[in-house]
């Protein structure tokens, strides 16, 4: 319903109700019947109104009777209740008097005995005060200072309260004489040497309670348990020459756990301090003494490091090198809960690693030495025998060279093993895992050595001329590293992986130095040096063929009735090579029947084709050059300073080849006789005669042989050579 | 000649002496002396190689009074040269002597023509075992023998006269193997070789070597030569089968110390142009030519003058050559005892082989260009 219509003259039940308009409006707009009907309707709406405001008056008149008579009943009540009152007040009045009267009379006797009592308290503490500094006395001559100081502390509030009175001051003042006593006396026992950590403790307690600065306290404790740790440590340096398990216990039980004491007794004092005097230790404070203290454990963990690193050093046997260092470093272990910021199992697994590294290296360098031992020794033995007799047991100077390395090295690699216990206390530490297995003990320890043993092959290569060892050393040497080539690296390698656990441990293969790699290495060493030893003997018999020649005046030499001496000599030094040689090296496979019987047939053999050679070398066929450059066309370019392999004929040709190359160009130079070419001629059958037994490929021989024949027919200013027959005889009769 | 095909020249005598026409500067020639017994049958040959076609022109010299064992050519006349010979005495000893020689060149291509002998260079009164006459490297006044223990320096104005001589003393009567001038520092010093030292001498005081290179091989040393273009540096080489590079300033080390043959080397030359090249030959009967780039005078890359940028591209790629070997000549049979560069073209070569083999190579044309552009 809107408010207009609200508002409407034409609404029966609103405010502005206009009869007049209404009615308008209703004759305006009904017709009559309408307004007959609605006429009925509103008389009949009022009459319903009517009645129901009677219903109403009738209902209410009974309540509006009661209230009358209720309010008549209560102003009868009040009227009562006010005499009451009246009365009570006036009672009351009576009592207040009442006990005014005897407060009064009691008032003076309560004083006085206020007053006597406090007097008595007051006595009590004065005589306290004044027994005071003889309690004191008595207390620190029974050395109790504990109480002491309880003592003090109460009274000393009190003093510095009245402190201002005469009577007083003398007492504070002997008080304060004795309290300094007290702390120097405490001092004193705290700067005793022989002083027991806990006793310290005790002191330090009591000097703080007697509020000495804390500042220097802390730094004055520490500096004293530095000077009682370093006194441990002495102790300790002294006992390094001792056992090394004692030495381990010792620091333990007497330096480390002095240590524990000292942090622990120095938290409960100055760190962990209960918070009711947190005015004094400020935050500052706090961090400074944590820091403070642990420069101090770091001092000292490092000087003990140091020293057990230096014990740990040197120490032969491994085994209780390992049980030491476990000791060590199950002790470490429970030290960690001494500082949150550092990891000394860390530093302890650096140490116990180092050990490991230094025991590696212990061992490496022991077995260096006795290689260089073996090697001398080697080199003694043949010094002494080759000169003596020919192959001087080289076989057994090669077993003794390697089998011994060998087994010393399955030893030393057993005593390391000891290091991988399982219940040893670092042996879980992967990091110590990996680092002892891989790169000390395979790489440092075994391919340390192995490189070693190349190196120290190799450096028998320099220097071509006047070797200070014998040559076999080399042979020898060479045939060795071929062993570990074919064997022994393999077998060490292996092993080590095996007992070791290298490949697990090993992150990727590039981290370890693979087998091939060594191989090779003693492949090319081995090689290396036969060449060597090839170079080496080769130059000595050129040496003495080039003297031979270079010294003789050809052309003033008789006729030829021997042998030279000189060739005698390089046959017998290539037989004494080829014994050596023998001893450690085969001949090609398949061949070793050329020196049974068989071989007498292809000496003959061979005679025959040498003669037949030869024909083309009498006066006849002087153009004999012609012949070798057939020969030459045919035959392959020798290389003289070549590689050989790893035989004894290869070896051996080789040495020959170099001999009869210097004995060729040594003719070139020289201007011969008559008697000189045939000098020659002798000399060079009989090299035949005994040489071809020695090479390969006999045609080597006597293509050099007839160069050296032909060059000296061209050097001769009488070419005419003897008669083969007479050669024969010659070469026969030696 | 397109291709570098080896020319080959067959002496039917055995040879060693073999020297390039020093003063011959347009044309490539050798001197070739023959070693035969049958003295008075020795030849020089004077050997052309015609750079056109490739073709050799030779002419044969008689030189009947010995087996040479080395030559010399004049280092200004190219009709004059000093051959070391071998000839017998009435007595039937042989002996080692000297001599300048002058030829006419003839026509006639086929004749074998008579030299004409200058002078003797008598050294008998040194010593019998003379191994070579060098000559002054610029001045064909002066030549240097050595003989046994001695090196003899003369003057060759007139006759042939003795100016200083220098005598090496030591245990064991040591003799000299070979000798050469130092072509630098004016010439003051001549280098001889022994067994396997190398010493210099100052002729200005020639009593005691001014410096030496104790046990520089381990054997016999064979040859030495100077690079012309780098002061102090000398090569040497020898039975050991090693050439080894020095400087002189410094001698208890080589510059570089290579092998590369498998026998002894019987001869080492610098080429004076392009000095990284070396050449060597050895009784293995190979030649090799090395390069040396590394301790060279040729500085690494050329510095171009401005106005050429268009090249700069191109020089900047150049690379300096790698030291090592850059050709193996296999064209002999027998033992190489000599190998000469040619005074006339910076990149022929000679060696000799004693079966009287001449072959004339050159340096192959990839590392010419290299080291020319």
């Amino acid at each position: 319903m809107t408010l207009e219509s609200c508002n409407s003259p034409y609404d029966l039940n609103g405010q502005n109700f206009d009869a007049e308009i209404y009615l308008q409006k209703l004759f305006k707009d009904y017709n009559l019947k309408q307004i007959m009907d609605h006429e009925v309707e509103i008389i009949h709406d009022t009459q319903t109104l009517h009645s129901d405001m009677q219903t109403l008056v009738y209902e209410n008149y009974n309540k509006f009777i009661s209230a009358t008579d209720t309010v008549r009943k209560m102003k009868y009540d009040f009227n009562q209740m006010e005499e009451s009152m009246d009365m009570l007040a006036k009672n009351m009045d009576s009592i207040t008097s009442f006990s005014e009267q005897i407060s009064s009379t009691l008032q003076s006797s309560r004083h006085q005995i206020t007053r006597l009592s406090s007097v008595h308290s007051l006595l009590k503490k004065l005589q306290f005060l004044f027994k005071l500094p003889n309690k004191l006395k008595d207390r620190i001559k029974d050395e109790n200072y504990s109480q002491a100081v309880q003592d003090y502390i109460h009274a000393q509030r009190v003093l510095n309260q009245y402190g201002n009175m005469p009577s007083f001051q003398g007492i504070q003042k002997d008080c304060e004489e004795i309290v300094d006593e007290l702390k120097d006396k405490l001092r004193t026992q705290f700067h005793k040497r022989e002083a027991s950590t806990k006793l310290l403790a005790e002191s330090i307690d009591l000097l703080l309670q007697l509020k000495e600065p804390t500042d220097v306290l802390c730094a004055d404790f520490l500096i004293h348990a530095d000077i009682r740790l370093s006194e441990l440590l002495e102790n300790l340096k002294d006992m390094c020459e001792n056992d090394i398990i004692e030495f381990v216990d010792m620091g333990s039980s007497g330096f480390l756990s002095d240590l524990c004491l000292i942090v622990a007794s120095y938290n409960d004092m100055f760190v962990n301090r209960p918070p009711l005097d947190t005015n004094e230790f400020s935050d500052d404070f706090d961090t400074k003494a944590v820091s403070r203290l642990n420069t101090f454990i770091m001092n000292n963990m490092k000087k003990y490091f140091d020293l057990v690193k230096k014990r740990v050093e040197n120490v032969a046997d491994t085994v209780i090198l390992v049980r030491a260092l476990d000791r060590f470093y199950r002790r470490l272990q429970a030290m960690n809960v001494l500082s949150e910021d550092t990891d000394f199992s860390r530093t302890g697994t650096e140490i116990v690693i180092t050990a490991g590294r230094k025991q590696c290296r212990n061992h490496l360098s022991a077995l260096k030495q006795y290689l260089s031992e073996t090697l001398a020794k080697v080199r003694q033995t043949l010094a002494s025998k080759v000169s003596s007799n020919g192959d001087g047991g080289l076989a057994e100077l090669q077993a003794l060279l390697v089998m011994p390395t060998i087994e010393k090295i399955k030893g030393i690699l057993q005593d390391l093993l000891v290091f991988l216990q399982p219940e040893l206390s670092f042996g879980l530490k992967p990091q110590f895992l990996q680092r002892f297995c891989i790169d000390e003990v395979r790489e440092g320890l075994v391919i340390g050595f192995l490189h070693h043993l190349t190196a120290i092959a190799n450096g028998f290569c320099t220097g071509l001329d006047a070797p200070k060892f014998p040559p076999t050393l080399l042979l020898l040497l060479s045939k060795m590293c071929l062993e570990f080539k074919d064997s022994n690296v393999h077998y060490l390698l292996s092993s080590t992986d095996n007992l070791f656990n290298v490949d697990e441990y090993a992150s990727s293969k590039s981290d370890v130095t693979s087998e091939m790699e060594i191989c090779d290495n003693f492949q090319k060493a081995a090689q290396e040096l036969l060449n060597h030893f090839v170079r080496l003997q080769g130059l000595t018999v050129s040496q003495m063929l080039r003297k031979s020649i270079e010294t003789r005046d050809w052309l003033h030499t008789i006729e030829p009735r021997t042998v030279r001496a000189v060739m005698k000599r390089v046959v017998e030094d290539i037989t004494a090579i080829e014994l050596q040689v023998t001893a450690l090296y085969d001949d090609i496979d398949g061949q070793m029947d050329r020196s049974s019987d068989s071989s007498r047939k292809t000496h003959s053999v061979s005679r025959h084709q040498y003669r037949s050679n030869w024909s083309s070398f009498t006066p006849s066929h002087l153009d004999s050059s012609f012949v070798s450059s057939i020969h030459k066309l045919f035959s392959e370019r020798i290389e003289i300073f070549s590689s050989v392999q790893f035989n004894k004929m290869s070896i051996l040709t080789g040495i020959i080849k170099i001999s009869l190359k210097t004995y060729l160009e040594c003719v070139r130079l020289r201007t011969f006789s008559k008697f000189g070419l045939q000098q020659i001629q002798v000399d060079t059958h009989y090299l035949q005669l005994y040489l071809w037994r020695f090479v390969s490929d006999e045609n080597l021989v006597h293509f050099l042989l007839d160069e050296i024949l032909s060059s000296a027919v061209h050097r001769c200013l009488e070419p005419i050579l003897m008669e083969p027959s007479v050669v024969d005889i010659i070469c026969e009769r030696n | 000649m397109e291709k570098d095909i080896p020319v080959i020249y067959g002496l039917e005598f055995q040879a060693r002496a073999l020297s390039a026409q020093i003063a011959e500067l347009d044309t490539v020639r050798f001197f070739v002396g023959t070693q035969s017994l049958k003295l008075n049958n020795n030849q020089v040959h004077l050997v052309e190689l015609n750079e056109e076609t490739g073709n050799l022109k030779t002419q044969i010299f008689q030189h009947p009074i010995g087996e040479i064992w080395s030559i010399q050519a004049s280092p200004t006349d190219p009709d004059k040269f000093i051959t070391c010979y071998n000839t017998l005495t009435n007595e039937g000893i042989c002996q080692m002597k000297g001599a300048i020689w002058k030829l006419f060149i003839s026509q006639e291509m086929n004749d074998i023509i008579p030299l004409e002998k200058l002078a003797d260079i008598d050294t008998t009164s040194y010593g019998n075992d003379l191994k070579n006459i060098a000559y002054h490297p610029i001045d064909n006044k002066k030549a240097v023998s050595v003989v046994d223990n001695n090196f003899v320096l003369w003057d060759l104005s007139y006759k042939p006269q003795v100016v200083t001589v220098g005598t090496l003393v030591g245990k064991g009567q040591p003799r000299f193997t070979s000798g050469k001038w130092n072509p630098h520092n004016t010439c003051n010093q001549f280098v001889t070789l022994n067994e396997n030292n190398v010493q210099g001498w100052d002729f200005r005081d020639p009593k005691e070597p001014a410096w030496s290179i104790i046990s520089a091989h381990s054997q016999i040393i064979r040859d030495l030569d100077f690079n012309t273009n780098r002061q102090y540096y000398l090569a040497t080489c020898g039975d050991d089968g090693y050439m080894k590079f020095w400087d002189i300033r410094n001698l208890s080390e080589p510059v570089m110390s290579k092998i590369e043959h498998s026998h002894w080397v019987w001869s080492i030359r610098i080429n004076h142009f392009h000095d990284q090249l070396v050449l060597t030959s050895s009784s293995d009967s190979r030649v090799i030519l090395s390069s040396i780039a590394s301790i060279s005078s040729e500085p690494f890359g050329h510095t171009i003058p401005l106005e050429e940028n268009v090249s700069i591209s191109e020089t900047c790629t150049k690379e300096r050559l790698e030291d090592g070997i850059i050709g193996k000549y296999e064209e002999h049979e027998d033992s190489v005892y000599a190998v000469e560069w040619s005074s006339a073209d910076p990149w022929t070569f000679a060696s000799l082989s004693y079966d009287g083999r001449l072959v004339l190579n050159k340096v192959p044309r990839k590392y010419k260009y290299q080291i020319l552009l």
